[in-house]
């Protein structure tokens, strides 16, 4: 049993519904209970769907319990098909279908229908909805495409045309997912390669039959369709790219991963640094106050792997965490981590990562919409990077953030919350007028540092009992306080806590002034 | 029963579970905390429903069962006292703890009165611990107060003194002025359930006078009987004529003198009818369906068509407690057809035969109308608007106009198309 207040992610039928409503001409039908038909208005809510999610609940209730559930659900197995008519049919359960045992998938494989069925068995109380949009794609895939022959395909070469790929991965609540769609065939168009299918967002079941017409899969979200890639590689033998265009040094990386599976030459192009704005940006003089900026990251994982990059490279960033809630992606985001000089942070606990940012008293945090509530409270300022999806991720505007735009986009999203740099230079020079109070800082961090600074004056009194109490401790002057104070306070916390470990190492009883600079050149802070 | 047509319906559903009551009850009792003995799925669902992201910590939260939940019963139990004793070692504020029973907690059968009866012994003192059922498979949306106000029944003192006890949860600035406008009329000991604070339980005895301010309190209000009390029959508190019958439903059961009532309310509801004036012309002759969801349907239908001049297409409600609807029902214009149970897409192709004006509906089903060109409002802002009373029934009304009003402006002429 788990205690959750808060998660990151749904169920694993939630994952299944996100890739039903991405297509089209599909219907799917959850045995579940009324409550869980909630799930419709994360579509028309959030992501202000005009539309209802092509899903029929079951709808199943106590009474229906004692007698025959299994026929219940194959009558609305049977409505579902007359009235929406679909090309293919998903069969699933939510968690309480699961405990009463009713198979609808084999149920609906002995009605006879015309139509392919998918049959998904999602478990709900081990897996989450990442996983479970995952599998259902593979799912679906999988059914549709499991007797196409494995015959060996003519090259774009030989059959004279130009290159073909399909785009896998973006789903409906995916992170910007219909602007990176329309980002990234774009940019395939301009090096002279075609798209071929998009799914599941967009697709049809006839659409997925012409998967194998293309040469190469780009996988766009390995969340969800890296088990896909593998599948139609070790099957169909069609390749696929794992580089994830996030950010320009990734978009390059990708643009000449697909060129050499195509086995075409890697035009010069790619390595222009006019492509994206970020890169002179970021050189330009007013980005210097973004030197070594401290920042934390979490999230999803395909998302915090390229910001971590993309902070690291291209925006001069110091990363002083970096995690995910996606235990399927640990694998990857721990060397991340560990390239960094950082141990990964793998939870589902909202809170441990709120503490994880205290712990780390970072400039920028870079995270979900919960990372946005907590930075909020600490007064910090934050981008939202990652799923899960707020009504907020879901623009009006165009912005991607695959390819050359969604790299400018980048910029801007992250680098707004933070003071510009003329703004700061000028705060550094003015700081001893009386207009600027301690720890100002851009609008965004709404509390203007004040929170934290009021947690210090709360840990100074806390450690000043302490100290009473453990006789053992160091105590701080009031001439050690009063530097401390001039320390900005987003690692003032930081300092603290490494001068009381140096005063204590070195057996001094106080700490003034002259201790916190000892310690600052211990620790070549 | 008046001429109303009462249709039963069955098949795929759109309503909330019960657990959704959860979002309003946490904020009225701010000493209690909602534990969720449930699934990823039951977690999910307050979170989406509550937007609790806005709550740096929320008072509730999901105990999510696990694979080794399922495999041992006994574990189970000993599972939720583990998570318990962890969340009041966190929260040692919390005064009294609901756990909620949910569908996969219902279909293993865990016994959630047990548990709550061996923590309660082990810690006695600290806090209260209760249990009800806000399951999907029990219960719909507001249901899930019901069970919570039931299940706190037992812990009332008893009292005799005569008293009028307003059952259900109002807005505070709502209730606060009926008590006041209960106070004028000379019944001065006025109490609610639930309290504001879940250890300052009303006393009940046969001196205690009910008025129920929410129609979906059937379990409550047997049990309060059962307790001796006497629940005055009454319309529900929407609209002027609602409310003043109500009003005047639990005065005449205090032998007040109508020459009394009479002086108090008519300002009242002269001053309200006036204040209807702009928003009965938005909404006169106007077609509304109302999709069954949070039980306030039949009142809201009464209250529109009776004062605001609307034309009732269909009444939608999740269940129909005849008893406790039968003031209302007696009310409705003749031929109204209220419909029980729903089978979504049927319901649905009926909202596009009607071509309603505006229809009340789910969350889920909103923004789908909304593409249709048809305006919405949505039910669960019923339950948390400040909507009860003679003095709030313009801003009831304004709920409905506004809508109304905005695809006037947006729209004049066409419909909406989305993707
Ligand atoms: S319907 Fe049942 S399983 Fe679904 S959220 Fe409600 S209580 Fe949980
Ligand atoms: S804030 Fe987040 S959790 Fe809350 S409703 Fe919006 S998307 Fe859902």
């Amino acid at each position: 049993m788990e205690l959750t207040l808060w998660t990151y992610e749904g169920p694993p039928h939630i994952g299944a519904m996100r890739i039903a409503t991405s297509m089209k001409k599909l219907h799917y039908v959850l045995h579940a209970p009324q409550g869980d038909t909630y799930a419709d208005l994360l579509f028309t809510m959030i992501e202000r769907r005009g539309s209802r999610p092509p899903v029929t609940y079951t709808t199943f209730q106590a009474r229906d319990l004692g007698g025959d559930t299994a026929e219940l659900v194959k009558g609305h197995i049977k409505e579902a098909v007359d009235r929406f008519n679909p090309e293919a049919l998903l069969v699933g359960e939510s968690c309480t279908a699961e405990l009463i045992q009713d198979q609808p998938g084999s149920l609906a494989k002995g009605m006879g229908f015309d139509i392919p069925i998918v049959s998904l068995e999602l478990p709900a109380y081990s897996k989450k909805e990442n996983w479970g949009g995952s599998e259902t794609f593979y799912q679906i895939v999988r059914t549709l495409l499991k007797d196409h022959s494995k015959e060996l395909k003519q090259t774009w070469q030989e059959e004279k045309r130009r290159p073909r790929v399909n785009l896998l991965g973006p789903t409906l609540l995916g992170f910007r997912c219909r602007d990176d769609v329309l980002e990234i065939q774009k940019l395939l168009g301009q090096y002279g390669i075609d798209v071929n299918v998009v799914a599941p967002l967009g697709a049809s079941p006839a659409d997925i039959l012409r998967i194998p017409n293309a040469d190469v899969n780009v996988c766009l979200y390995p969340e969800i369709a890296e088990s896909t890639c593998i599948w139609l590689e070790r099957n169909l033998n069609i390749p696929f790219t794992t580089t994830v265009p996030l950010g320009v040094g990734a978009t390059q990386d990708f643009l000449k991963e697909l060129h050499k599976v195509l086995e075409m030459e890697i035009p010069q192009s790619v390595n222009e640094s006019n492509n994206s704005k970020l890169t002179w940006y970021s050189n330009s003089v007013d980005s210097n106050y973004l030197t070594g900026k401290r920042v934390f990251i979490f999230g999803d994982g395909t998302h915090a792997l390229a910001a971590a990059r993309i902070a690291n490279e291209e925006l001069g960033f110091k990363v002083v965490g970096l995690g995910t809630y996606s235990r399927e992606m640990a694998r990857k985001v721990r060397p991340a981590a560990k390239a960094l000089g950082l141990e990964a942070l793998i939870t589902n606990d909202y809170l441990e990562v709120e503490d994880a940012i205290k712990e780390t008293s970072p400039e920028l945090v870079l995270g979900t919409q919960m990372e946005r509530h907590s930075a909020k409270r600490l007064g910090i300022p934050c981008a939202v990077i990652s799923t899960p999806m707020h009504v907020q991720d879901v623009p009006a505007r165009y912005s991607p953030q695959m390819g050359w735009e969604g790299a400018n986009v980048i910029f801007d999203d992250w680098v707004h919350p933070l003071m510009m740099g003329l703004e700061e230079h000028l705060i550094g020079m003015f700081k001893h007028d009386f207009e600027f109070v301690d720890g100002h800082q851009s609008h965004l961090g709404h509390l203007g540092g004040k929170g934290n600074q009021n947690t210090n004056k709360e840990a100074i009194k806390t450690n000043l009992q302490d100290s009473v109490i453990t006789d053992g401790d160091p105590i701080w002057t009031h001439e050690g306080e009063k530097e401390l104070s001039k320390i900005p306070f987003f690692v003032r916390g930081k300092v603290r806590r490494n001068t009381e470990n140096y005063a204590r190492q070195a057996g001094c009883r106080e700490i003034n002034e002259e201790t916190l600079y000892d310690a600052k050149a211990h620790y070549k802070a | 029963m008046s001429g109303a047509t009462l249709l039963k319906e069955s098949g795929p559903k759109e309503v909330f579970c019960g657990l959704t009551s959860i979002v309003w009850l946490h904020r009225r009792m701010p000493d209690a905390f909602f534990l969720v003995v449930g699934s990823r799925t039951c977690a999910h669902l307050i979170q989406s429903a509550a937007g609790v992201m806005i709550f740096a910590e929320p008072r509730f939260g999901t105990a999510i069962l696990e694979e080794r939940d399922l495999a041992g019963l006994a574990d189970a139990h000993d599972e939720l006292n583990r998570v318990v004793k962890n969340l009041l070692a966190r929260r040692p504020e919390i005064k009294t703890l609901f756990l909620v029973g949910s569908c996969p907690s219902e279909v293993i059968k865990i016994d959630l009165s047990r548990v709550a009866e061996n923590l309660n012994i082990e810690l006695k003192g600290q806090v209260t611990v209760l249990n009800y059922s806000g399951s999907g498979i029990e219960t719909t949306f507001t249901q899930g107060e019901d069970g919570a106000l039931k299940a706190l029944i037992p812990l009332m003192p008893k009292s005799d003194q005569k008293k009028l006890l307003l059952v259900g949860t109002l807005a505070n600035a709502v209730e606060d002025r009926l008590i006041s406008i209960f106070n004028r009329l000379g019944i001065d000991n006025v109490e609610s359930f639930p309290p504001r604070q879940s250890t300052e339980l009303p006393s009940i005895g046969p001196e205690t006078k009910v008025l129920l301010t929410q129609p979906y309190l059937t379990d409550t209000a047997r049990e309060l009987k059962n307790k001796g009390a006497e629940i005055i029959e009454a319309p529900f508190p929407l609209g002027v004529t609602g409310s003043t019958l109500w009003i005047q439903a639990a005065a005449n059961s205090f032998g007040i003198d109508k020459s009394i009532i009479d002086s108090i309310l008519n300002p009242l509801i002269s001053r309200a009818k006036k204040a209807l004036e702009p928003h009965v012309e938005k909404l006169s002759g106007k077609k509304l369906f109302l999709l069954p969801e949070s039980q306030l349907e039949i009142p809201l239908a009464r209250f529109l068509s009776n004062e605001c001049g609307m034309e009732i297409v269909e009444i939608g409600t999740p269940y129909l407690n005849r008893d406790l609807m039968k003031a209302e029902i007696d009310l409705l214009p003749p031929d109204c057809r209220i419909v029980e149970g729903q089978h979504v897409e049927k319901q649905l192709d009926r909202v596009r035969d009607s071509s309603p004006d505006l229809v009340v509906c789910g969350m889920g089903l909103a923004n789908p109308l909304e593409a249709e060109g048809i305006s919405t409002k949505w039910s669960i802002e019923m339950v948390f608007s400040p909507i009860h009373g003679i003095d709030q029934a313009s801003d009831l009304a304004e709920l409905f106009s506004r809508p109304l009003r905005r695809h006037d402006i947006l729209n004049p002429t066409k419909t909406l198309t989305s993707n």
